[in-house]
C-alpha cells in the first residue's frame, strides 16, 4: 500500500524533472562558485578557453581506458586544462603574443585537435563533439547507473565529487584564495605562492567543465562560470555573499530553465534554456540591483540633480531678497539647469513648504525655507572666504568654484571652515555671511 | 600522382581558400586592436540571429540568414561595449556573458527550428561545427563576392585602418572619424564571420580570425606585409585542410583547417626571424657571450 502510494506520487515525469534539476544545479553551483573568483581576477575568458581546451584530454582518457566516464577523463581533462592555461601564459609572456590572441590560438587549436581525435579514432564510441559543446540533458539523465541500489544518472557521481572538491578547495584555502585573488603580489610576498593556487584553481575549473560536459556541454559550463557570478557581483560587494548569491542563482537558473524547457517551449535544448534564464537573471540584476543597478544609479543621479536645482533656487531667492528685488525663476537659466528640472524642483520645494507663490511667476521664501537657504548661502560664502584667504585667486574667480561646492558642504564642514576663518562676517565680495 | 577534382570538390576548395584569405586579412586588425576574443564572441553571438532569420524567412534563404546573423552579431558587440561603459562588469566578463547567453539562445532557437517539420533539412546545426564539405554553389558565390569586397575595402581604406589599428586616440585628434572607421572594421569582421558560419562553423571562424594574424605577426613589423602573409596563411590553411580531409575522409573539414593553421602558427613561433623563439634565444646567447667577463 505504502509502495503504491509512493509510485503514484513519484511519476516518471517527476523523477526525470528531479534528476534534471539536480544535475543542472550540481554542475551549475560548482561552476558558479569557481566563477566568482574568475570574475574578480578578470579572467572569465580563461574559463571559456579551459572549457574548450579540455576536449583532447577527454578524448585521450576515453582512448586509453575505453570507457566514457570514470576518473580517467577527469584526470585527462585536468591535465589539458592546466596545459591550456600554461600554454597561454607562455605564449603571452615569453613569445610576445598579446594575451587575448594567445588565448584564442591555444583553445581553438586544442578544441580542433580534440574534435579530430574523436572523429578519427573514437567514432565507435557514443561521444559526439556537438554533444560536448551543447550538452544533452535529457539523454544524460536517461543513462543511469546502479549506485548502492539506487538508480542514478551516470553523470551524478562525477558531479557530486566535483562539487565536493570545489567546496573543499574554497573552504580549506579560503584565506589564501582570497589573498591570491585580490592581491597576487602581496600573497606571493607573504609566502603563499599565488601561481600554485592559480594552477590548482585552473585544474578545478577543468574538472568542473569535464564533470558537466555530458550534461551541460561546454557552452553552458561557460555560462555558469560567468553569468551567475557576474550577476552576484552586481548584487553585493562582499565575497561570501557573492558566493552564496552565485550558488542560489545557479540553482534558480537550473530550476526555471528546466521548467521553461519542459513545460513551455517543448523539446527545446535544456542547457541552452538554462543559460538564457541565467542571462535573464543578469538583465534583471543589471536593472534592479540595489547599489550597482542601472535604475538605482539613475534614481541617485536624479535625486542629486533635484537637490542641487532646489538649492540653487533657494540661493537665488535669498540673494534676491537680500538685494530687495522681486525674485523670479528666470535667473536660474544661468546655472545651466534644464527648465523641466527647475519646474520639478519648484514643485518639491513648495511641497516641503519652503517657498510660497506670490503672484504670477514670483516666489517668496517661507521661514523654514529661509533657514535652508541661509545654510546654502553660508556654505557658498564661507568657501569664497576660505579660497580668498588661502589661495591667490583673483576675486572674480571665487564665485564659480563656490557655486559647485556649496551643495556638498555639510554642517560639520561649515563649522570647521568658520572656526578656521575665525568666524568671519563677510565674504571677499563684502557680502554678509548668514 | 594526379588529383582529379570533382566539380564539388573544386567548389569547396575555392570557398575554403577564399574564406581563409579574407578572414586572415581582416583578423589582423582584430589581433592588432587586441580584440581577438571579440571575434570569438561575435561568431557565437551571430547564432540566434541566424536561427531567427530562418524562422522569419521560412526557408533557408541565404540572405535572411546572413542579415539575421549580422544583426545579432552587432547587437552582441553593442551589449559588450555598453556593459563595459556603463556598469561595473569588466571586459572579460562582458564578453563571456554575451558569448554564453547568445549561444544558449541560439541553441534554444535551433532546437525549436529542428523540432518543426522539415526544419532539420535546413542543416542549421552545421552552423556550430560547419559543413565545409557540404558547400553548395550559392554558398561559394556569396563567399567569393563578400571576400573580394572585404579585400577591396581593406585596400581602399588601408591608411585609415592602419591609423585606427595602431593609435585610435591620435586618429581622433587628427580629425579622422575614428569611431566610424572602427565600426567599419568591426562590420567587416562581422561580414567575414557571417559568410563563414555556414561553411566553417562558429569555432572555426573564431580560429581563422585569430591564428593567421597572430602567426603573420611573427614575421614582420610592417602592416601590409602582415596582411599579405595572414591572407596567404589563411588561404593555405583553408586549401590544405580541405585537401587533407578529401584524402582522410573521416576527419571533419573545419577542425582540420584549424589544425593546419595551428601548425603554421607553431612554425612561425619557432622559426620566424627576429621575433621567433629560436631567433630570440640565439640572440640572447650571443648577447650573453658578448657580456660575459673574459676568462
Amino acid at each position: 500500500m505504502q509502495e503504491f502510494a509512493m509510485d503514484s506520487f513519484l511519476t516518471p515525469d517527476l523523477v526525470r524533472a528531479f534528476w534534471n534539476v539536480a544535475v543542472g544545479t550540481l554542475g551549475g553551483v560548482a561552476c558558479s562558485l569557481l566563477g566568482c573568483f574568475l570574475i574578480l581576477k578578470r579572467m572569465s575568458l580563461l574559463g571559456d578557453a579551459i572549457s574548450h581546451g579540455v576536449l583532447p584530454g577527454i578524448a585521450v582518457g576515453v582512448l586509453l581506458t575505453g570507457q566514457i566516464g570514470g576518473p580517467a577523463i577527469v584526470i585527462g581533462a585536468m591535465v589539458f586544462g592546466v596545459l591550456t592555461a600554461l600554454l597561454t601564459e607562455v605564449l603571452s609572456s615569453a613569445c610576445k603574443v598579446t594575451e587575448d590572441a594567445s588565448l584564442g590560438v591555444v583553445f581553438t587549436s586544442l578544441f580542433a585537435a580534440g574534435v579530430v581525435v574523436i572523429s578519427v579514432f573514437l567514432s565507435r564510441y557514443d561521444l559526439d563533439p556537438s554533444c560536448v559543446l551543447l550538452g544533452d540533458f535529457t539523454k544524460a539523465v536517461l543513462v543511469t547507473v546502479d549506485w548502492f541500489g539506487f538508480e542514478i544518472p551516470r553523470a551524478l557521481p562525477n558531479l557530486l565529487l566535483t562539487l565536493a572538491l570545489v567546496v573543499a578547495f574554497i573552504g580549506l584555502l579560503w584565506k589564501e584564495l582570497k589573498l591570491a585573488t585580490f592581491d597576487a603580489e602581496l600573497s606571493s610576498a607573504m609566502g603563499f605562492p599565488a601561481w600554485l593556487i592559480h594552477y590548482l584553481f585552473v585544474a578545478l575549473v577543468a574538472a568542473c567543465s569535464v564533470a558537466t560536459f555530458e550534461t551541460m556541454g561546454s557552452i553552458l559550463a561557460l555560462a555558469m562560470l560567468v553569468v551567475p557570478p557576474a550577476t552576484a557581483h552586481l548584487l553585493t560587494d562582499r565575497l561570501v555573499t557573492m558566493l552564496l548569491w552565485a550558488a542560489g542563482l545557479a540553482f534558480s537558473a537550473a530550476l526555471f530553465g528546466y521548467l521553461l524547457a519542459s513545460q513551455w517551449v517543448f523539446g527545446c535544448n535544456v542547457a541552452g534554456m538554462i543559460s538564457v534564464v541565467a542571462g535573464g537573471q543578469f538583465l534583471l540584476a543589471l536593472l534592479a540591483a540595489p547599489r550597482h543597478g542601472l535604475v538605482a544609479r539613475l534614481v541617485r543621479h536624479w535625486r542629486l540633480a533635484l537637490r542641487i536645482a532646489g538649492e540653487e533656487i533657494l540661493g537665488s531667492l535669498y540673494r534676491a531678497e537680500e538685494k530687495g528685488q522681486p525674485p523670479a525663476a528666470v535667473e536660474l537659466k544661468e546655472h545651466g539647469l534644464s527648465p523641466w528640472l527647475v519646474w520639478l524642483a519648484f514643485a518639491r520645494l513648495r511641497r516641503r513648504g519652503w517657498i510660497e507663490a506670490l503672484s504670477s511667476g514670483f516666489w517668496r521664501l517661507t521661514a523654514a525655507g529661509r533657514r535652508e537657504a541661509e545654510a546654502v548661502v553660508r556654505s557658498h560664502r564661507l568657501w569664497e572666504a576660505f579660497l580668498g584667504q588661502n589661495f591667490e585667486l583673483p576675486i572674480d574667480h571665487l564665485h564659480a568654484p563656490a557655486t559647485r561646492i556649496e551643495h556638498f558642504i555639510g554642517p560639520e564642514l561649515q563649522t570647521e571652515l568658520a572656526a578656521q576663518l575665525e568666524e568671519p562676517h563677510t565674504d571677499p565680495h563684502g557680502k554678509q555671511i548668514p | 600522382m594526379s588529383f582529379d577534382l570533382s566539380y564539388n570538390e573544386a567548389l569547396v576548395l575555392q570557398g575554403a581558400s577564399l574564406l581563409g584569405a579574407s578572414s586572415g586579412v581582416i583578423g589582423c586588425f582584430a589581433v592588432l586592436r587586441r580584440r581577438a576574443l571579440t571575434g570569438d564572441a561575435l561568431s557565437h553571438a551571430a547564432l540566434p540571429g541566424l536561427c531567427l532569420g530562418f524562422l522569419i524567412a521560412g526557408q533557408a534563404s541565404m540572405l535572411a540568414l546572413l542579415a539575421g546573423a549580422a544583426i545579432s552579431g552587432v547587437l552582441g558587440i553593442g551589449i559588450i561595449a555598453g556593459l563595459r561603459r556603463w556598469t561595473r562588469i569588466k571586459d572579460d566578463a562582458a564578453i563571456g556573458i554575451v558569448l554564453s547567453v547568445f549561444t544558449g539562445l541560439g541553441v534554444v532557437l535551433l532546437s525549436v527550428v529542428q523540432g518543426r517539420p522539415r526544419g532539420g533539412q535546413a542543416g542549421l546545426d552545421s552552423f556550430i561545427f560547419g559543413k565545409t564539405a557540404g558547400m553548395i554553389f550559392q554558398d561559394a558565390v556569396w563567399i567569393t563576392i563578400l571576400a573580394l569586397a572585404t579585400l577591396l575595402i581593406v585596400v581602399v581604406a588601408f591608411k585609415e585602418f592602419k591609423l585606427v589599428a595602431f593609435d585610435p586616440g591620435f586618429a581622433r585628434v587628427q580629425g579622422w572619424p575614428a569611431f566610424a572607421v572602427d565600426f567599419v572594421l568591426m562590420l567587416l569582421i562581422v561580414v567575414a564571420i557571417v559568410i563563414g558560419l555556414p561553411a566553417a562553423g562558429v569555432l572555426m571562424m573564431a580560429a581563422l580570425l585569430v591564428i593567421p594574424g597572430a602567426a603573420a605577426r611573427f614575421w614582420t613589423e610592417r602592416l601590409h606585409v602582415m596582411l599579405l602573409l595572414a591572407g596567404l596563411f589563411g588561404m593555405a590553411s583553408g586549401a590544405a585542410g580541405t585537401f587533407l580531409t578529401m584524402i582522410f575522409v573521416k576527419a571533419p573539414t573545419g577542425p582540420t583547417i584549424i589544425l593546419v593553421a595551428s601548425l603554421i602558427f607553431l612554425v612561425s613561433l619557432l622559426f620566424a626571424p627576429r621575433r621567433g623563439v629560436m631567433a630570440r634565444s640565439l640572440e640572447r646567447r650571443q648577447l650573453r657571450q658578448l657580456l660575459a667577463p673574459p676568462a
